[in-house]
């Protein structure tokens, strides 16, 4: 039954993925890739985690895929067609692709995998406490960093994506007008400082 | 494990995946192509760390918590990528390789 799902899984992969890189109208593209993605949460279901499964579900069907499809929206006419590269150089690299994954394939039968016959169910309660730990071979630093990796993502990405329009609304002008608000500041610190050493000895006891 | 599959099968599967993304990464000739080629690249790797943890060692989760930081970093990346080729059709109107020479230098 399984193996049954699985090669059924394994075919739609494949030949949405070879639509996704093949199509030449963007959106539809866009859309098989989603399928890839949720062919691939299917695979981690059948492999009895169900946290990945939701990740991949939540994070990539509904997080990258949304995101895509509105850089395509914000980007493309959606009737227009992508020009794509060259009857040779999609042979050659296509020959590349092929003998590259012949070079995986020979190694990947060639190696005698050590599979132990116990399947282990984990719970979302075993990955939390993992990623939490703060013993030996716990994950809480990498858990830490990867959050402030997030945080200074979105604050890049807006950043970026807002660029240029403000900067080039007052190119000179704001030399003297940053001159002037730091004059402000220096003065609001100026009026701020007395009452901050008012406060400490209160916040103290 | 899962019953009745083994585990070169499944990495047959991505390896296919990959080299498929590959492909795309190469032949394609417009930005959010590529970021959708490398999505696949990203995707196929991250199912052979999964998988490897399954089959090879089910009672450690090393791999799941890096696939889920592969996760993360996939769509912090995704995030990134999009606000540059939306930057980046501002300033040239196309999101074309050939047309993108403003970060060149």
């Amino acid at each position: 039954m399984e193996s049954i799902i699985f090669y059924l899984l394994a075919a739609i992969m494949v030949i949405f993925a070879i639509a996704s890189v093949s199509s030449r109208k963007m959106l539809r593209s866009v859309v098989y890739l989603l399928f890839v993605l949720i062919g691939i949460a299917g695979i981690y279901f059948l492999a009895d985690y169900n946290f990945l499964a939701a990740v991949q579900l939540t994070v990539y069907a509904g997080g990258v895929i949304v995101l895509i499809i509105f850089s395509v929206l914000l980007v493309h006419h959606i009737e227009m067609r992508l020009e794509v590269a060259s009857r040779k150089k999609q042979l050659i690299t296509g020959l590349l692709c092929m003998s590259g994954l012949a070079v995986f394939l020979s190694v990947i039968y060639s190696y005698s995998f050590e599979v132990t016959g116990t399947s282990v169910t984990t719970t979302t309660a075993q990955i939390g406490e993992k990623l939490l730990d703060y013993g030996p071979g716990g994950f809480i630093l990498p858990f830490e960093v990867i959050s402030v990796l997030l945080l200074a993502s979105m604050i890049g990405a807006i950043i970026i994506a807002k660029g240029e329009k403000t900067t080039k609304k007052h190119p000179t002008p704001g030399v003297s007008h940053n001159v002037k608000m730091m004059k402000v500041e220096q003065e609001q610190e100026l009026q701020i400082n007395p009452i901050l050493n008012e406060k400490t000895p209160v916040e103290t006891e | 494990m899962i019953p009745g599959v083994s585990i070169t099968e499944i990495l047959t599967l991505t390896s296919i995946l990959f080299f498929i993304g590959v492909y795309g990464f190469i032949t394609r000739k417009n930005l959010i192509s590529i970021l959708i080629s490398v999505e696949l690249i990203l995707n196929a790797s991250v199912v052979n760390f999964v998988i490897i943890n399954k089959y090879l060692f089910p009672d450690v989760l090393e791999g799941v918590i890096y696939s889920i930081f592969i996760i993360a970093v996939a769509a912090a990346e995704t995030a990134l990528a999009v606000a540059i080729i939306i930057n980046l059709y501002r300033q040239t109107g196309s999101v074309e390789v050939k047309d993108t020479q403003v970060m060149k230098y």
